[in-house]
Formats: structure tokens, sequence, C-alpha cells
């Protein structure tokens, strides 16, 4: 290989947040009835690097800065929408949903249900658990899927941050497009302006026959972690990231399953009333018979996310989180 | 500039000037509000008689103000309103037999029973819906006044909400955001005196609601609610400005309900001496009606007329709605979203 092939392969592995926004871009420049618009984009480029040099690419008609008015962003996302543009609304933290939960939830969400009417919005947040404490960490997903209208993307790579984000730009369902803070700077290999990622279709990173792990967003990559240490004591482990949430695709998860016999449902997420709980009720409702072992979560304890670097360490579920749960799988019920 | 008017400070007489109004364009505003007092004065009853499902909030006596600014707005042009719509509904063009049917809960209504009188709306004539949140449809139709900026459109939108959502945050967030974009938008605020039970001096700082949208730098202007031809030419001039590029204006009208915040409401809040002063003095029709009398335009046979055709419409409208069917249950989930969900509802 020479070094100019090298540099080649070295710059199509980018950022998760540089492929999202190159999806963006990319969607942009097809479609001119698409705008972004949310705090700090034109110049900064958001505060995630998530729309970086698209300012003076496609102009301040379509890279607006707002006020800090969630609300009134959202809302006329959802209005414009409703008149024929795809706006994205960018709240640089998901966190900020907070201040717009009346426009997501009783009108982007139920438009299409009441009127059959498309609402082409997508609305991206970063979210999970970080530095900053316990405003700026908020894990929103269980809260959104819950709300029928909605649909929710959370990629755990740049292929699927792209490929994802063209999607749902093309589609005409309200999306609620979630990274992980601690993915932005992860690096990888991104399609091209036609590789389009469905929402409802899990993939498997890893495949394996004694434990299923179901995961998405940043717990993937611990997940495969995981299972490379547990494959030095012969455990071989299947990883599904379901990569959207809403809709969710059961069906792998179940195809999966009813073949290893043992299931982990890992989220960072709190562990409590989340949507590891209904992936794990689903597949004991339909599995209950044929499983060797009870379907198993894990997932954050139930605080706010504290400041100090222990106590977030302490919240933060991790790898050798599914590490143990996944040895618990193999021990309750015997040998496979 | 007031909060409100109060039967102690009543505007100098109830004659009402209609200027340069065309008879034939007065007229029409005249068929507009009878057919609007006749769908509430028709819907309301049958909503306490159990009917039509659900609860109802009558704009009887705010049919001046939906109206006025119904006058200015194409069929391409957007309104959006709150809670207390259907005048809102109607005076944007949408068809009674719809709302009517969507009252009742019918497979024919605008959402097929879905929605209900609170989320009524005809993306055909413009009308974005009615809003069961405060002050939410001013949002809806701020961005369809950015989609209009947006494409270069000389169209405009009208977002409707009442003294109560002037004291939500979310208004002013929407206001801010025209002004400082400026959009072709209509702000209208229905200041009834009321927010459901609680008198608007009892919970609102600041002398005006108009006061407060002055400061956010457009034209805000406080007009007679109960004058159709004012609230016509303050929409007027805000929709010209709006067309050339001018940006939003606030338009606050001063009006009042006469019936209670909803259907059969038997609230302590307010004095039938001053419902019954409204009802006398500001009454929206009659004042349009004394005006055409007084220019000539309209006699007794004239005013029977339109208000039979008002009758005629409405009748057909509930005929039409009591013989619909009702929606499939098997149908309840269906269409949420446009993606296939595959929820499972069972084992």
């Amino acid at each position: 290989m020479t070094a100019t092939d090298s540099n080649q392969v070295t710059s199509r592995r980018i950022t998760l947040s540089r492929a999202y926004r190159d999806g963006l871009a990319e969607e942009m420049a097809r479609d001119p009835s698409i705008l972004v618009m949310g705090t700090d984009l034109y110049e900064r480029g958001g505060h995630w690097a998530q729309v970086t040099g698209l300012g003076p690419e496609f102009g301040r008609d379509r890279v607006r800065n707002t006020p800090i008015s969630e609300a009134a962003m959202v809302a006329a996302g959802v209005g414009a929408a409703l008149d024929g543009l795809r706006p994205v609304v960018d709240l640089n933290f998901a966190d900020f949903a907070f201040g717009a939960m009346d426009e997501i939830v009783n009108q982007a969400a139920k438009v299409r249900y009441w009127w059959n009417r498309p609402v082409p919005l997508i609305i991206r947040g970063t979210t999970g658990f970080a530095g900053g404490g316990a405003q700026h960490n908020n894990s929103l997903e269980a809260w959104f899927c819950h709300v029928p209208g909605l649909l929710v993307a959370m990629p755990s790579t740049p292929a699927d941050a792209k490929g994802l984000i063209k999607t749902a730009l093309r589609g005409s369902d309200p999306v609620i497009f979630l990274m992980h803070k601690m993915l932005t700077g992860l690096r990888g290999e991104a399609g091209g302006p036609d590789d389009l990622v469905p929402f409802g279709q899990a993939t498997i990173r890893r495949p394996g026959a004694d434990v299923t792990v179901a995961t998405y967003g940043v717990m993937a990559g611990k997940a495969l972690r995981a299972a490379e240490s547990l494959a030095a004591d012969g455990i071989d482990v299947e990883v599904i990231d379901m990569r959207t949430l809403m809709p969710l695709d059961l069906d792998t998860v179940q195809q999966s399953a009813r073949r290893t016999r043992r299931l982990v449902v890992a989220t960072e997420a709190y562990r409590h009333g989340g949507v590891g709980g209904e992936i794990a009720a689903a597949m004991s409702e339909s599995l209950f018979g044929e499983l060797a072992a009870p379907v198993l979560r894990v997932g954050a304890g139930f605080a706010p996310v504290p400041h100090s670097p222990v106590l977030l360490d302490a919240l933060t579920p991790g790898a050798a989180d599914i590490e143990r749960s996944v040895r618990a799988a193999m021990r309750a019920g015997g040998a496979g | 500039m007031r909060a409100h008017t109060d039967i102690t400070e009543a505007l100098p007489g109830t004659g009402i000037d209609l200027g340069e109004t065309s008879s034939a364009e007065a007229a029409s505003w005249l068929d507009r509000m009878l057919l609007i007092r006749e769908f509430e004065s028709t819907a309301g009853p049958l909503a306490t008689a159990g009917a039509i499902p659900g609860g109802m909030h009558s704009a009887i006596g705010h049919e001046a103000v939906a109206v006025g600014v119904g006058s200015v707005l194409r069929t391409d042009d957007v309104a959006a309103a709150p809670h207390r719509s259907h005048h809102v509904a109607l005076a944007k063009g949408m068809d009674p037999g719809l709302m009517m049917a969507e009252l009742f809960g019918k497979r024919t209504g605008s959402s097929g029973g879905r929605g209900g009188h609170m989320h009524l709306a005809d993306f055909g004539v413009g009308f974005f819906g009615s809003n069961g949140i405060v002050g939410a449809g001013v949002g809806l139709a701020l961005g369809a006044a950015l989609a209009q900026s947006y494409r270069g459109e000389p169209r405009v939108a009208a977002g409707f909400f009442g003294d109560g959502g002037a004291n939500t945050g979310r208004v002013w967030e929407f206001v801010n955001l025209a002004a400082a974009w400026q959009l072709p938008l209509l702000v209208v605020c229905e200041n009834n005196g009321y927010a459901v039970e609680t008198r608007i001096r009892d919970s609102m700082a600041g002398d005006s609601i108009a006061g407060r949208a002055a400061g956010f730098g457009l034209p805000a202007v406080q007009v007679d609610g109960q004058d159709v031809a004012a609230v016509h030419r303050a929409a007027a001039q805000a929709a010209a400005l709006a067309r050339s590029g001018g940006g939003p204006t606030f338009i606050e009208a001063l009006t009042y309900r006469h019936l209670g915040h909803d259907i059969g409401e038997r609230g302590q809040y307010r004095t039938a001496e001053e419902v019954a002063w409204w009802e006398r003095y500001r009454d929206p029709i009659e004042r349009l009606r004394a005006a055409l009398v007084a220019r000539g335009d309209l006699d007794d046979a004239g005013y029977q007329q339109a208000a039979e055709r008002a009758r005629d419409r409405v009748a057909a409208a509930v005929s039409a709605a009591e013989a619909a069917p009702l929606p499939d249950p098997a149908t309840v989930t269906d269409g949420v979203t446009a993606t296939e969900l595959n929820i499972r509802t069972g084992s």
C-alpha cells in the first residue's frame, strides 16, 4: 500500500459527527425544502460539530441561528413541515427538548393520526451520560418511544448516523434523532450518497452462538468489548444493535434469542422503566418456554447524572456490567 | 390601552363604521357571522344532550374577530386557532358539514372522528387546526409563515390565541421569533377577559397584552373585537404589511364570550348583568346589522333570509352527521406514522 492509498483509507474513516453532517449536506443539496435551525449553527457549526461548514455552504436561509427558544424552533418546525418544508431542528443537547415537549408530543406526534398529514420534521439532539452534571446528560429515548407518532433513531456508528439521517430526511414522519456525546468523535467508514439505512432494521454487529446481547447507541461498542473478553473464556456472544428504537426490530432479537436461548438487554439509560424493559418483556412473552435463562437487563442505577467522575463512573454501565450479566445468563439454567 | 373593557367603562356608542366597505362585502361578513352563530347555537345543545361526545368551547360573541381577520385571508393563506376555534375554521372557509361530522365522532368528519372539536383542520382551505393547548396554534402559524417566507411567497399566516395564552411563555417565544425573522404572521389575541374562570385583571401584570407585544418591536394594535369593520381594517393593514415583506403584526381584539368557557358551565365568576350588557350593547352581529340597516343595505326581510341560509346549512350539516357511519374500531391504531411500526400488542 502506498502512502497515498493509506491516506485515502484514513480519510474515509470519519467521525460520527462528520458522517451525520455529510448525510445532512448531501440531502440538503438534493432537496431545497430542507433547512436546519437551532442555536449556534451558522458560524459555530453546532455544539458537536454536527453542521460544521454548512452555514457558508448553504446560506443563512437554510442554516438558521435561532434564539434560545426551543418551543418556538420546534413549533416553527412543525408548522413549516405542515406547509411543505423538511425542517431539521437541532437542539444541540437533547435535554433542551424539555422546553419544547408540548410542541414535540402534543403537536408533531399527533398530526398524522388526526389529519393524515405528513410531518417531515427531524429533531436532533446529543444525548447520554458524560461530564457536565445532571441537566445536560439525560437519556430521553424511552420518553419519546412512549409517544405514538414519533420515530426514534440512535446510531452507534458513523455509517448508521449518515444512513439513518438520510432515510429520515426522505421520510414523512417526525423523527427524534439522538447521537451519544461519547460517540461524537468515533471514527469509522460511512456510506455514499445513496447508502440509506432503513428504520426498524437491527443489525448483528457480532455473530455468536451462546448468548444474545441486544443493545444500541454507546452500549454497542461496550457490548463488543465485553464479547471479546468473554470469547477468551469460550463464551460466544451475539451482539445486536437496534439502531432505531421506534420502530423497534424485535424480530431480529427474537430470532437470535431463540437460537442462543439466552438474552441480555443492555442500555446506558436507566434500567428501570426503559426501552430495555420493553425488549425484555416482549421476549419473555414470546420465548418463555424456549429460553434457558431469564432475560437479564443491564442499565444505569436510578439517580440523576452526578458531577464527580467517580460518581459518574459508578452510575454508568460499562463493558464489565455486560460481561457480568452474560456470565450470569450462562450460569442460569446450566449449560445450553 | 386597556386590559379589557368593563361595562363601567363602556366604549363610546354601539354603532360601527363600515367606511368604504362595499355592500356585497359587508353582506358576506354578515352571512359568515350568522353561520358561526347558528353553528354554535346548534352544536352546543347537542353536546349538552350527549349527541356530540366530549365538551365544547362556544365562540358565540367572538364572531367579528374571526370574520374580520378571515376577510383579508385568501384560501392559500393559513390560519390556526386554539381550543375555541369553530368561528376561525368557518371564517377560513371550512365546510360546516366536515366540522359537524367530526364533532359527532363520525367517519366522515375532518379527521374521521380521531380529533374532535379541539382538533379540526382543513388544509385545503388553509386551516391548520384547532388546538387543545393554549397558544400552540400561534406556533403552527409561525411555522407556516416561515415556509411562506422561505419560498418567497406573498402568503400570510394568522395565529389566534386568547388572553389566557398571553400568560404562557411559548406565545412570546413565537412573537419574538416572528419579529426577529420578519415573518408574514398575524398574531391575533382574542381577549375575552377570562382565562376559563380567571379574570384577566387578577392574573395579568402590565397594562395590556398589546402593550407587552409592542416590546418585541412589531406593530401592536388593540381593536374593538365586537366591531367587524374595525377588525377588518386592522387585519387588512397587517396582511398588506406582511405580504410586502414588512413582517408580523400583533392584533389584540377585545371581545367577550356570551356563554361559559365550555358548554354546560355554571360559573360564578361573572355577573348576569355583565353578560347581559355585552349581549345587549356589544353583540357583533347586531352591530353589523344596525350599520347595514342605517346605510340602507339591509332590511328585515334581507336579514331573515340571511339567517335562514345559515339555519339551512347547519341543519344539513347535522342531518348528514347524524346519518354518517361511525369509524371502524379496528382502525384505531392505523396511520399513527407513515413508517410501519409493527408494535406487538400481545404475545
